[in-house]
């Protein structure tokens, strides 16, 4: 059975019993936890362990893919997310940062302010200000402050990165999920995301999903393990790192005995 | 190291024949262009002038310009574009962006595939019978314009569909996850960067449509008039008939007066196709991914 660590902040995202399907084929089953408010929840595991699709269907992007499906309860804000009429409402509250960095084809300047323009705000100066803000939040404002015009698809693989995670925070969410953003990151720029995070936990909720088990104990308070489409085990980082594992598999996997 | 041993130089044997063998394919497909283009000029250059660009045909077309002709095409083009641009787009972005692979989405790509392989003369029929008789709009511009446009419907399809496709999906997702509807998406990041592959296609669909023949002759083009037409409802020539007709209608027609209006629709056709490329080319180097 798995534990449910204590964690006093309220809960932002109960996850209970889920499954997700591809046509008839399982990815993942029996998913149960619990994400709190101003909480760093890791997520780590192998390839294909279904993490992913975990993430899709917590913003609803299963809608797209009529072959995929899930069961159980997703609760987001206390309200469960199928029930959720407006998914567009959902999705802004949800921030994604993707594996690989996708500059949209914009100015920098308009891919952060993509999302507050599709909210309905038009002032330029109010424009200006989410922009500036987003883009510092993100720890790339000094760079990119004098280039604000050229293309944000041209920035390095770094500054992309620290972009999806402005656009991402300019979109306002109080949750974001990010899915293995360091894979095409310099190990610098990684460091410096980090710390972005840790500063951006005193305001939302954030799961990130890693393959590197030594991110998730640097920024994780609690983090579960992913395996095969199940969860093994799940405890407080510093526990599971102090080596307080009841599964074997799971011994295995953070000392890198598989990966 | 390893010596040059005997089935290494017959490798290096083999690809140059090879090599010579595509090269002289390739030289062979050019051939005929050039030719053409050769003899058009050749023949036909020396007729084109202003003069001949803008005055009516006389005595019996025997002599003279060929302007109602190409007004006349001017005329059918625009209208077939008014037609199938709009159409066109719309399904395509409805079969890239919106459909899901049921078997409804497959019959109508099977429809579009099958309608690019229909001949042009038997669009005419269609269109005799569907725009002509049935709609009562006789033979006009616009019984001949939808006709084209039916035609060039197709392409326009599958040139958009593509150009959509071309965007990355990881383009729309991050859009999607933002929040944005398919719409928004598409209105602010899909078509921004599709237009320039939909209007490569649209040009080299006017490019087409001026030249074809057969689904105008019996649907809105004349064989000789000497007016312009007022309306869409009239008649008009074109140049693509008006070839037709110097070429193998009326006797004691000057050979290099057919030339002279073959060299002139070629030259709009490769106008057109030449103005494609440059665009192609153009926003290639402001590609933005």
């Amino acid at each position: 059975m798995i534990s449910f660590p204590h964690n006093d902040n309220p809960v932002k995202l109960e996850v209970k019993d889920v499954a997700v399907r591809y046509d008839s084929r399982t990815v993942l089953s029996g998913i149960t936890f619990n994400v709190h408010e101003h909480e760093i929840f890791g997520i780590i595991g192998p390839a294909n362990s279904g993490k992913t699709s975990f993430l899709k269907v917590l913003n609803r992007m299963d809608i797209f893919n009529p072959a995929m499906s899930f069961t159980g309860g997703i609760v987001f804000n206390g309200k469960d997310i199928r029930k959720w009429r407006n998914v567009y409402s959902l999705r802004k509250r949800i921030g994604v940062v993707f594996p690989l960095p996708v500059g949209l084809p914009l100015t920098v300047y308009e891919n952060v302010a993509l999302a507050p323009r599709l909210a309905g705000v038009t002032r330029k100066t109010e424009l200006d200000i989410i922009v500036e803000r987003c883009l510092a939040r993100a720890a790339l404002w000094d760079e990119v402050k004098d280039r604000l015009d050229s293309l944000g698809s041209l920035l390095s693989g770094g500054q992309q990165q620290r972009l999806t995670i402005a656009r991402a925070l300019s979109q306002d969410p109080e949750m974001l999920m990010l899915d293995e953003f360091s894979i095409a990151v310099d190990p610098v720029t990684t460091m410096r995301i980090e710390d972005v995070l840790k500063e951006l936990k005193k305001e939302m909720s954030i799961i990130l999903v890693t393959n590197l088990v030594q991110q998730a104990r640097r920024l994780a308070d609690r983090t579960a393990f992913f395996l095969n489409g199940e969860v093994v085990e799940m405890g407080v980082t510093d526990d599971l790192f102090a080596g307080l594992v009841k599964d074997q598999r799971t011994r295995d996997y953070l000392d890198g005995r598989f990966g | 190291m390893f010596g040059a041993s005997a089935l290494n130089i017959r490798n290096r044997k083999v690809e140059g024949l090879f090599r010579v063998l595509f090269m002289l394919m390739t030289g062979l497909l050019i051939l005929p262009v050039v030719i053409i283009l050769a003899i058009l000029t050749w023949k036909g250059g020396s007729v084109v002038d202003l003069n001949f660009l803008f005055t009516n045909p006389t005595e019996g077309m025997t002599s003279g310009g060929i302007f109602p002709a190409l007004v006349g095409t001017i005329w059918l083009v625009s209208v077939a574009l008014l037609f199938s641009v709009p159409l066109g787009v719309a399904a395509a972005i409805y079969l890239s962006e919106y459909a899901r692979d049921t078997w409804f989405t497959r019959i109508i790509n099977l429809a579009i595939i099958n309608l690019a392989g229909v001949p042009s003369i038997v669009h005419a029929l269609f269109g005799v019978g569907a725009f002509v008789l049935f709609f009562r709009f006789g033979t006009s511009i616009l019984a001949a314009s939808l006709t084209l446009g039916i035609m060039t419907l197709p392409v326009v399809i599958v040139s958009t569909r593509e150009s959509l496709q071309a965007v990355p999906m990881a383009f729309r997702e991050a859009c999607w996850n933002m929040g944005a509807t398919k719409w928004q998406t598409i209105r602010k990041i899909v078509l921004p960067n599709s237009i320039s592959g939909i209007l490569t296609g649209i040009i080299l669909e006017v490019s087409r449509t001026a030249g074809e023949t057969a689904p105008v002759m019996f649907t809105g083009a004349a064989f000789f008039l000497p007016k312009l037409p007022q309306s869409i409802f009239d008649q008009t020539m074109a140049m693509s008939l008006h070839l037709f007709v110097i070429a193998t209608q009326v006797p004691g027609v000057p050979e290099n007066l057919s030339y002279g209006v073959a060299f002139v629709l070629i030259a709009m056709v490769l106008t057109m196709n030449s103005l494609s490329i440059a665009f192609r080319v153009y926003l290639r180097g402001r590609k933005k991914w």
